[in-house]
């Protein structure tokens, strides 16, 4: 099932929460949707889900226009952030229901309660059918969310933040689980966070958003490798940015220029990743590599995070960050960038 | 050393004045019930016995008991009746003025007392219902919808919203989701709700009074007038009958007004 939406807006007072946004999430894959607090993420999962009216704009289940529908009648299921899992009844009664809704006889939803379950791997944990949500532990909880929402057979899952309130090793298990569940049913899979890693991790398809609207789209290498604008590359990665001035055939940073062929002029954003970048002994210019930029700055701090040495170089007033495998003393440095890794854009007016 | 026996028998004297001033009143009254002649200054009563008792319990003591939980009853189940689904709107919806809504409640309890009940006593003898059982009923309920709606508002506020989405979103009704998830939910507060309001009828005197007399007797009202009428054991016996309901109700109000509830009084 192709879910669609279209022109979707909504305004809470002054500020637009959803301003015209087009996205096609396509039928079995799982499309996340990325972007900062207040981007406007969680409001398009729910206008979807069907709890957020719309001003305008259209949501397109397959060919049928859900736009007016209640939540009820859209057959979508959603996994919320804090699970939702309703304290007074055992996990048996939370998972069937949706099927007693349903009408779906006793011993069918027995067995169909058994069978998610095993599905999303809790059914062979000690008397779980009998259990409160508050006798499980929160990547337990989560799987029965899952559950609760898969046993319906929705025609769209929408997974709202699923495992941000999860510590950072079970997360990292999830994200693995909700992929291989996703693909194993093959539903249309709707999942917003606003973690980078997780969304790269997880997703077929990334759609970044930004104050209310989609800055890219695309599959995650291409997100990653290829952002479109300054805040994409900022958003996806620990990057740096260094403002400057672009003209023909250079680049001005402060008092250094770079050797630049780019289109954009004026006024620019240089954006690379911290991994990207090497720290050397400061020379003159003619040692860039093949037309990479090289600049000359000072290093002021290091910190050592596991698997590399964070330095902290500062170059013409700004702060930029250089990930290294062996640690560099603090004094004059050269930071070096590979052509293909330094990012340029026109910087954002005002 | 000689500062934790200072600090200890700081304690016990606490302890010692806080019980006469809970016990001593008390205990007055269990000596008064047991009396059959006492005159000053004789520190105790010359004549002791089961007289009184006797007489209550074949007296009016029933009636006023019987009407007093009558009322309490009905009170209580119209006031739920009427709050929980108020209270469940006040919670969940953009309702406009809903401080004005909730102040409403509580302006009953905002002026003296007196001049509140006299006048509804006027009002209600004007549309026939002085001197009646509903009046009365009437007139408890303006007093306690203030507790039921206060509460059952912050009751359902504590409630996780998405909770009851995760049941329409998976095609339940918002009378479905109301019965299967909310209420159940709120079902502790529920039971705080209908003690407090319960507790308030049973104890409530000045409208009674005003409104019942002098037909609908409930047990303040005979407590009153027997102790007008010098009859202290008769109205000593009534205090220690209708202590016991209160003592029973607040144990219980204890164990389900959850403190969680108590503070989402602030956010309302």
């Amino acid at each position: 099932m192709e879910v669609r939406v279209e022109g979707l807006t909504k305004r809470y007072g002054r500020v637009s929460a959803l301003d015209a946004v087009g996205i096609t999430f396509p039928s079995g894959a799982l499309t996340a949707i990325l972007g900062p607090s207040g981007c406007g993420k969680t409001t398009l999962l729910r206008s979807v889900a069907g709890f957020v009216p719309v001003d305008a704009g259209r949501i397109l289940f397959g060919k049928d226009d859900v736009t007016q529908l209640t939540p009820q009648a859209r057959g979508t299921a959603m996994v919320f952030q804090n699970y939702a899992l309703w304290p007074h009844m055992t996990v048996f009664d939370n998972v069937a229901y949706g099927l007693r809704l349903r009408r779906v006889p006793e011993r069918d939803i027995r067995a169909r309660v058994e069978k998610v379950l095993d599905l999303v791997e809790i059914g062979q944990l000690e008397g779980v059918l009998g259990r409160k949500p508050a006798a499980l532990s929160g990547g337990q909880q989560q799987r029965v969310a899952v559950a609760r929402a898969l046993v319906v057979e929705p025609r769209v899952l929408l997974m709202d933040e699923p495992l941000s309130n999860l510590d950072a090793k079970v997360r990292q298990r999830l994200r693995v689980e909700v992929r291989r569940l996703q693909k194993a049913v093959g539903i249309t899979a709707i999942y917003v966070t606003h973690d980078q890693e997780e969304a790269l991790a997880i997703a077929d398809t990334v759609v970044l958003m930004n104050a209310g609207r989609v800055v890219q789209v695309g599959a995650p290498p291409e997100i990653y490798f290829r952002p479109a604008s300054a805040f994409a590359a900022e958003f996806l990665g620990v990057s740096n940015q260094l403002r400057g001035t672009a003209d023909p055939g250079a680049l001005a940073i402060g008092g250094q220029r770079l050797p630049y062929a780019g289109p954009v002029r004026g006024p620019a954003i240089v954006v690379f990743k911290a991994s990207d970048a090497t720290l050397g002994p400061t020379g003159p210019p003619a040692a860039a590599p093949e037309g990479g930029a090289v600049l000359r700055g000072t290093l002021e701090e290091r910190l050592f995070l596991g698997a590399v040495y964070r330095h902290y170089v500062r170059i013409e007033g700004e702060t930029v960050m250089v990930d290294a495998p062996e640690p560099a003393e603090p004094g004059p440095v050269a930071v070096r960038v590979p052509p293909a890794k330094l990012q340029v854009y026109a910087a954002p007016a005002g | 050393m000689s500062r934790g026996v200072a600090r200890r028998s700081l304690r016990a004297a606490l302890a010692v004045v806080a019980f006469l001033f809970i016990f001593a009143p008390v205990s007055s009254l269990v000596i008064w019930s047991f009396t059959r002649r006492w005159f000053w200054p004789h520190p105790f009563p010359q004549e002791w016995g089961l007289f009184y008792w006797k007489q209550v319990l074949q007296g009016d003591l029933f009636r006023a008991l019987h009407s007093g939980f009558l009322i309490a009853v009905v009170v209580t189940v119209l006031t739920l009746v009427l709050t929980v689904p108020l209270a469940y709107l006040l919670a969940r919806y953009p309702i406009p003025a809903k401080p004005l809504i909730l102040m409403v409640f509580l302006l009953p309890h905002a002026f003296p007392q007196l001049p509140v009940f006299v006048n509804s006593t006027t009002l209600l003898y004007r549309v026939n219902l002085g001197g009646k059982f509903w009046g009365v009923v009437l007139i408890h309920m303006v007093g306690a919808l203030v507790y039921a709606v206060w509460t059952m508002t912050a009751v359902f506020k504590s409630i996780p919203e998405s909770l009851e989405e995760a049941a329409w979103n998976l095609g339940a009704s918002h009378l479905k989701s109301f019965f299967s998830v909310a209420l159940p939910l709120a079902t502790p507060g529920l039971i705080a709700s209908t003690l407090l309001v319960f507790l308030y009828s049973l104890d409530e005197f000045t409208g009674t009074l005003l409104v019942g007399s002098p037909f609908v007797l409930t047990l303040p009202v005979y407590m009153y007038r027997t102790s007008v009428g010098y009859e202290l054991q008769v109205a000593s016996i009534a205090a220690l009958i209708l202590m016991l309901p209160g003592i029973l109700l607040l144990v219980l109000l204890e164990r389900f007004l959850k403190a969680e509830y108590l503070s989402m009084f602030g956010r309302l």
